[in-house]
């Protein structure tokens, strides 16, 4: 018979064997979920170039940036995004070749804060080397002014890349309604476009804290101004859940190279800064969350309240994550950041 | 008969003080924008665009709001561009009262802005310049910034004034 001493000294041992076995099986139990965690977080690449807005005298100098940096900076981005070596492999993985793809830009703060003409033309130049032809490329944005103002010229020649307004296509005479969203869609995107590139610029917005991607909707719809009450909340999440919309816009090529921190979205040069960044991902929740950070951050190093502070958080964030709209993500511990 | 001819003399009367007052009462159409070369190498290089308060979100989204809450009429907007340098957007807003467009005028100061001696008030920065004079408020922005951009923007916006 084994003393009490004996049985607990081999209970020890047995233990520690069984232990040390348990051990090991929980570490790569724990690594198989985390990898698979991994898989599921939602990927927002954050490219930077802090030389895109060049030395004085060269290129990128003044309110353009260097041509070719953005080129580069966007085939990094594009690369980093998708793992794929090339960037025309990354850009066949990502779009259809053979349908008419939409880049909807944003030139409502005037050519002083507009998606930038060397990012929409880095983006068209990559689709035509991936197999899109010139024709099946549609820039729009919500009228012919705003188009204009992001360096673009009205063309409708089929031979080229298209470029036109919302108000001149005219929108679908059906009311598409998701919550409070009762609008008519343009038939750019209803009858054109097989798929959308959400081209925004980041910048502060007096009304809805911040507008990046969700909010860049706003200019697909007829009356966009009835979306404004509540800041934008529940307006922005609302009208990304209207199925074209949700289904349609699928990439989000942020254009962070310059913003303004605070006043937006008009254009105020004393409130310009230059992230020299583009932002990439599918969520769009994901990208905004992102957004959101880098504005307040800016805003901090300025001396100035954060958004919430200043009483005008970006809440339509929150609410285009909850159940009902499902359109992603604004945990950060879901999302996976890359900067490159 | 008496009445007869006083009806016809009172109708005369009534016709001619509708007439007067009518000249009296009309409004002179306010053309803040100077022609090309009114100012010193500035060049008009746009149509004058015009939004009512209603529609004021067609050019400035959700900024509208603020301006619609401090009682806007109107903004009318035009491009400009100085000696192949320099291009420059400048907006005139018509409000209701002095008051509206001070609050405006307050609320879109920062601290790196010189006050300068223009109109009711007036700021200028690197590449803008906000003054109000009575209920106009008036923005002029450039896109670019040069060593010349600063005092250029005066001479246009002491130019849009004096036509206010």
């Amino acid at each position: 018979m084994k003393s009490r001493r004996q049985f607990l000294k081999e209970a020890a041992a047995g233990a520690v064997l069984v232990g040390s076995t348990g051990t090991a099986n929980r570490l790569a139990l724990a690594a198989m979920v985390d990898r698979r965690a991994e898989a599921t977080k939602s990927k927002v690449v954050v490219a930077r170039d802090p030389a895109l807005h060049g030395t004085a005298g060269g290129p990128g100098t003044g309110a353009q940036p260097d041509e070719q940096r953005v080129q580069n900076l966007l085939d990094r981005a594009i690369t980093a995004y998708t793992g794929h070596a090339s960037s025309v492999t990354a850009w066949k993985s990502l779009v259809p070749m053979d349908k008419v793809i939409g880049l909807k830009v944003n030139g409502l703060g005037s050519k002083g804060i507009a998606t930038h003409p060397a990012l929409i033309m880095a983006v068209a130049e990559r689709l035509q080397q991936a197999g899109v032809k010139p024709g099946n490329i549609v820039v729009w944005d919500q009228n012919a002014h705003f188009v204009e103002s992001c360096g673009m010229t009205i063309n409708t020649d089929p031979s080229r890349i298209r470029v036109y307004s919302s108000d001149v296509a005219g929108f679908e005479d059906e009311v598409s309604t998701w919550g409070v969203a009762r609008i008519r869609i343009t038939k750019i995107l209803t009858r054109e476009c097989s798929m959308v590139i959400n081209m925004p610029i980041l910048k502060d917005h007096e009304g809805a804290g911040v507008t990046f991607a969700m909010k860049n909707m706003y200019g697909v719809v007829d009356k966009p101004n009835t979306l404004h009450g509540n800041h934008c909340n529940p307006g922005v999440a609302d009208l990304n859940c209207i199925p074209v919309i949700r289904t349609t816009v699928r990439l989000t090529i942020g254009d962070a190279i310059s913003s303004v921190y605070d006043g937006g979205p008009g254009f105020h040069p004393e409130r310009l800064w230059y992230p020299n960044a583009l932002l990439i991902g599918e969520d769009r929740v994901a990208v905004d969350t992102i957004a959101w950070e880098m504005i307040d951050r800016k805003r901090a190093e300025m001396g100035l309240p954060t958004l919430e502070a200043a009483g005008r958080p970006p809440l339509y964030i929150a609410t285009a994550a909850d159940a009902a709209h499902s359109l992603g993500t604004n945990d950060p511990h879901r999302i996976k950041r890359v900067e490159i | 008969m008496i009445f007869a001819k006083h009806w016809k003399a009172g109708t005369a009367v009534l016709a001619l003080a509708t007439v007067v007052a009518g000249i009296g009462c009309r409004k002179v159409q306010v053309d803040p924008f100077p022609q090309s070369g009114a100012i010193a190498g500035w060049q008009k290089t746009s149509d004058t665009r015009v939004y009512a308060a209603k529609d004021l979100w067609q050019y400035i989204d959700g900024d509208a709001d603020r301006y619609v809450g401090a009682g806007v009429i109107s903004v009318a907007t035009s491009e400009y561009r100085y000696r192949d340098e320099v291009e420059a957007v400048v907006d005139v807003y018509k409000m209701s009262e002095a008051a509206g467009a001070h609050k405006i005028f307050a609320g879109d100061q920062s601290k790196d802005g010189k006050s300068v001696a223009l109109s009711d008030e007036a700021i200028a920065y690197e590449q803008s310049v906000i003054f109000r004079k009575g209920s106009y408020l008036v923005r002029i922005v450039a896109y670019e910034s040069t060593p010349d951009t600063g005092q250029a923007l005066l001479g246009l916006a002491r130019g849009v004034a004096s036509n206010l």
